[in-house]
Parts: C-alpha cells; structure tokens; sequence
C-alpha cells in the first residue's frame, strides 16, 4: 500500500550525490554537460514565464501601447487598475470567489476525511463494493449529472445562487476520499487501538486522533480544492445570473466580453482583471508549495 | 491490500444473508455506515439519481418551460446525423491524440533533464514550470487569445524571429485548433510534477547495472526509466486523455460567449462539452444534450477501457508493495 507522506521540500543531499556522478566521466565533462543541461532547461523556463511577465507589463500600459510586446512599458499607467474596478465590481467578484472557494474547500475537506476514515479504520460488509462504487464515480464525466443537478437546485429554489457552486462537496469528493484514505492507511493502527482501550469513541479517533495526525494531507485537500473552484467556469455559467453574485472566473470572462474581443477593444481593462485574478492563486501557491507539490507527485505514484 | 488492516479472524462459512445481519450487529458496522453517510447520499442524490434522470431526459423532448413529453430515440438519431456533433466530436478527438502524446512527450523531456540537474535548482524550475498551471482557467484563455493574435501576438512575433510568418491562430479556422494545442503545452506544470517525482524514485542501482552492461543513455532511458515509471506514465495518459475528451474553459472563453468571436471561429473551435452545454444551457435543448452526455460518457468509457487494457501489457509494478 502507498503511503502518502508529506516530506521536506528540500531532498536530502546523499541523494544528489548519487545522482550526479554517473561513474566513467571526468569531473570537467560532468559540469560542462550539467552545465548545458542548466542552459537548455532555464531557456525552456524563461519561455515558461515569459506569458506572465508580458501579462503584467502589458496591464500597465496605454491602451494603444498593449500590443507593442515591450516587456518594459514605454509609459506606466496604473490607472488601467482603477479603471476597472470603477468600470466593474471587481472586489464583489472576488469576495465571491473566496466566499465560495472557501465553502467548498472547508466542506469537501471535512466530508471526505470523515468519508474516507469510514473506509480505512473499518471493516465491513461492502465495504470493498462501495470502495470500488467511489473509484467509478471519478471517471464520470461531470457533463453526465450536469443537466438533472440543475433541475434539483432549480427545484429547491436555490439556481440563482451561489449554493450550487459548492453544495454538493457536503457529500465527500472521490478522489480525495481517495487521497486521504491513503493517508489514514498509513497510520499505526496500534494508536488507534490504545486510544480505543482508553475508552475513546469511535468518532473521537477519527476526530482527535486521525485529523490531527492528518493535517498535510487536509491541508492539501483544502488547497486543491480552492483552486479548483476559483477557476471553475462552467458552474457559474449555468447557476449565476445576477452580476453581483459572479465568481471571478465568471467576472472575468463578462470583462472579456464587454472589453475585449466584440467590446471596446480595452484590452488593458482586460489584462488589468487577468492580473487580479491570477495573484491570488500564485501567492497561495507560494504559500503553500511543498503541499501542491506533494499532492500532485502523490496522486501520479498511486496510478 | 495491506496486512496491518485486514486481520480478520477467519470466520466458519455463512450464508451472504446470515453475515449481513451478524455484521449489522455490530456496532462497528453501524458506525462504518455512519462515517460512508455523506458520501451515500450524495452518491444518490448528485451522482446516480441524476444519471437516470439524464438517461430518461435523454428520451424526451425537455425545454424546461413545458414538461416533458417522450421521443423515444429521436435525440440519439439527431445525434449521429448532426453535423457539428460530428466536427465536435472531430475536434474534440484530435485535439486528445495529439495534446495527450504531446504533453507528456515534453513533460517527460523537461522532467528527465530536472532529474539530471538535481538538487536546489531542480525545485526552482520546478516551480517555474508548475506556475502556469496555477492560471485561473479562464485568465489562460484570455492571455492566449492575445499570445496568439495573429497580427501582433507573441507567439507570431517569436515565429518572426525565425523568419516565419506565422498564421492567424484565433481567426483563421485551419490554424484555430493548433493554437489551442500551443496553448494546452503551457500548462503541462502538474504532468512534469507527477513524473518528476517518479523519476526520483527510480533506483540508481538500476542505472549502475545498465551502465556495467554496456547500455548507452538512450538505452538506459528505454530499458530502465521508462519501464520504472510506466505506472506514473500510464496515470498521467488516463487523468489527461479523460480532461482533454471534456476540454471546456480555455476554448469558450476564447471563443464563445459574444456574437463576434463565434463568428470568427466558426466551428473549428467546437469541442464537445462546449455543443452540450450550448445545447442544454442556452438553447435549452434538455432532452437532446442529456443524449450527447450520454454520448461523451459512452466515449469515455470505451477510451479508458482501452487504456487500461494496453495499460496492463506495458506497465511494469515493482513486485513488491508498490
């Protein structure tokens, strides 16, 4: 069984070691090859960033000065921030966003740890059954149950909301019940059972004992899940009428539409909107870096 | 599955019926069912209830206004005989075989070269190469809509640079789907991750073998990496076959959405989820993009399946716990 493990980002520097020395070639190739090796990569690399940093310079430019492809503006005009938050309710969609990203994020955490604890401490009939029911459940295309979800929130009254957006993480997610049943697998059961011997609930293992020791894999969750929902489209496309209820993805393609391409051809506004929108998610993912990178590298090991 | 779990004391043989009520006894079962119980009901309530709605709604003619009246299999013969469900589906298929090999061809590429730099600055261009996956969707599409403008973007001023004179990318229908599949390489950060970290774990004894063995980097790479890492290879080929058969958010915020950018892709931009939705959501065809969900499940289906078939020849599992 895998364990998930969330290890230090930094590898420990035996490994390295190993690892450069490919026995047979002289130390002066070795750094000449690494060497190039480091050109190519970082020239790979630069191409990477390279969307990005145009992004930034070409929302401070001049709206005829946009598309001139200077990574340093010819004149700076911050004004093109003002003018969409003015042009805009801008902050309302992002209040939003992190309004619905961190409903999302809390419930989908707490419902699939408790979700997956009943799978990996328990022993039951069906419990292999269902295991397997929540493995299928992952390959169904989200376009199957889009139609027939609409019709229950427009049953219950709830389709001009924002509810939809993240009501149904309530009922646990398959891949993270998934992830995090990985996680609690790998705990000694032995605490488990002396906790059990000192008269403590089944509730209170999960609660006290397995969260507590869980707290990367959580933390992973909740952070998969806030990003995926301040990037989701197609839910606020089908739920959200109303302007002030947009999310910022939402928002941001009603920028698009009024300001760019069969708008105003304000391309700055827009460029402005996609800078605000991104900050967010790269400052989380600064924030919280060995996590993503733990989480992503963990779902490839359990293929 | 693992030992330290199932300890289960070996039982006299029952009858199915006779364990299940012994098991209900149990308090321990009781609380098992009580921990699933979320996921049951929303498993009913969000995900089967909803796919036997959209089966029957598949049968019916269904606008939302008026109730729904039964058709039988009307909406599966429009189905085969619309002509943009064909260009969908086309569009939708060959963007998945070459955006699918392609990805993870240089993802591969960058990760194995990761793996040979090592250490500090391995994790540094690590994270450069993630960022743009940490793009909000829709920011990615508005951002390439002007990277690969086809009179001043980025992309065709790079082309300049070579001497190329690069196409119209977002208006001219032949080239419309290649920009696409430019702009679905800058966001390949959680491949790399994924086979990033499978690379690290190959062991280098292994290399060491194959070296005494007289085995070149090139054969090194087949016989030793790949076959080390062909589970992670087979995950990333599934995860990103199933996304690509339901690419969405970059496309639509390119080109739908407003009367001018519709025009300007014709169909060439039309993926399948982008006609579903299009079909449910804004000409309320309900009953007909139920039959399409059902449709691109069925695809998605056959396309898994087939994968992991092929899947199971060429991926090696260490024999040990892995």
């Amino acid at each position: 069984m895998t364990m998930v493990q969330v290890e230090p980002a930094h590898e420990q520097p035996g490994a390295d070691q190993r690892r450069r020395a490919p026995s047979g070639t002289s130390p002066a190739r070795r750094v000449i090859r690494t060497g190039f090796i480091v050109t190519a990569v970082a020239l790979v690399a630069a191409t990477f960033t390279y969307p990005f940093l145009w992004l930034i310079s070409a929302s401070l430019k001049p709206r005829y000065q946009v598309f001139d492809n200077l990574l340093i503006p010819r004149e700076v005009q911050p004004q093109n921030y003002t003018s969409l938050l003015d042009a805009v309710p801008f902050l309302t969609w992002f209040g939003n966003s992190m309004i619905v990203g961190v409903m999302a994020a809390l419930t989908v955490t707490l419902s699939s740890a408790l979700v997956a604890f009943g799978f990996a401490y328990f022993r039951f009939p069906g419990r292999n059954l269902l295991f397997l029911l929540v493995l299928g459940t992952m390959m169904l295309p989200a376009a199957v149950t889009m139609i027939p979800t609409f019709l229950i929130w427009q049953e219950l009254g709830l389709s001009q909301t924002q509810v939809p957006l993240w009501a149904h993480n309530v009922f646990a997610s398959a891949f993270y019940v998934f992830l995090m049943r990985q996680f609690f697998l790998s705990l000694p059961r032995d605490t488990f059972e002396a906790a059990r011997v000192d008269g403590c609930g089944y509730f209170g293992l999960f609660w006290r004992i397995a969260m507590p020791l869980c707290k990367p894999a959580l933390i992973v969750v909740f952070i998969f899940e806030f990003r995926a929902s301040w990037t989701d489209l197609i839910r606020p496309l089908i739920y959200l009428q109303d302007e002030a209820l947009y999310t910022l993805p939402r928002g941001l393609k009603a920028v698009l539409d009024a300001f760019g391409q069969g708008g105003e051809q304000r391309w700055e506004i827009v460029m402005a909107a996609s800078v605000l929108a991104t900050v967010p998610l790269i400052i989380l993912f600064f924030c919280a870096q060995r996590y993503f990178v733990e989480g992503i590298a963990t779902q490839g090991r359990k293929g | 599955m693992s030992a330290d779990v199932s300890t289960a004391p070996v039982a006299p043989p029952m009858s199915r019926g006779r364990r299940w009520r012994a098991a209900w006894r149990r308090p321990e079962t009781r609380w098992a069912y009580l921990f699933l119980l979320p996921w049951i009901v929303g498993f009913l309530a969000f995900t089967a209830g909803p796919m036997i709605a959209s089966l029957v709604l598949s049968f019916t003619d269904y606008d939302v206004i008026n109730p729904a009246s039964y058709v039988g299999g009307e909406n599966y013969q429009r189905m085969i005989e619309d002509p943009q469900v064909r260009t969908a589906l086309f569009n939708t298929l060959l963007y998945t075989v070459i955006h699918v090999p392609l990805s993870i061809a240089i993802a591969l590429a960058l990760a194995v070269l990761l793996n040979q730099i090592g250490g500090r600055f391995a994790g540094f261009f690590r994270t450069v190469f993630y960022m743009p996956a940490m793009t909000p969707t829709v920011a990615v599409g508005v951002l390439f809509l002007l990277l690969l403008n086809g009179q001043n973007g980025l992309v065709n001023a790079a082309l300049g640079l070579f001497g190329i004179d690069g196409p119209a990318w977002t208006t001219d229908p032949a080239w419309v789907r290649w920009g696409i599949i430019i702009m679905s390489l800058w966001t390949i950060g959680g491949t790399i991750v994924i086979l990033f970290a499978a690379l690290k774990n190959v062991p280098m004894d292994l290399y060491e073998a194959a070296r005494i063995d007289g085995a070149g980097a090139w054969r090194q790479f087949r016989e030793v990496t790949v076959p080390m890492i062909s589970g992670s290879l087979f995950f990333v080929t599934i995860v990103n076959t199933i996304a690509s058969l339901q690419m969405f958010t970059e496309v639509y915020t390119m080109f739908y959405g407003n009367a001018q950018s519709q025009l300007q892709a014709s169909d060439s931009a039309l993926f399948y989820v982008i006609y579903l939705f299009r079909q449910g959501f804004q000409f309320l065809e309900m009953g007909y993009a139920s039959a399409l969900a059902w449709g691109l499940f069925v695809i998605v289906l056959i396309v898994t399946l087939v994968q992991v078939k092929l899947g199971d020849r060429f991926v090696y599992y260490e024999g040990d716990d892995r």
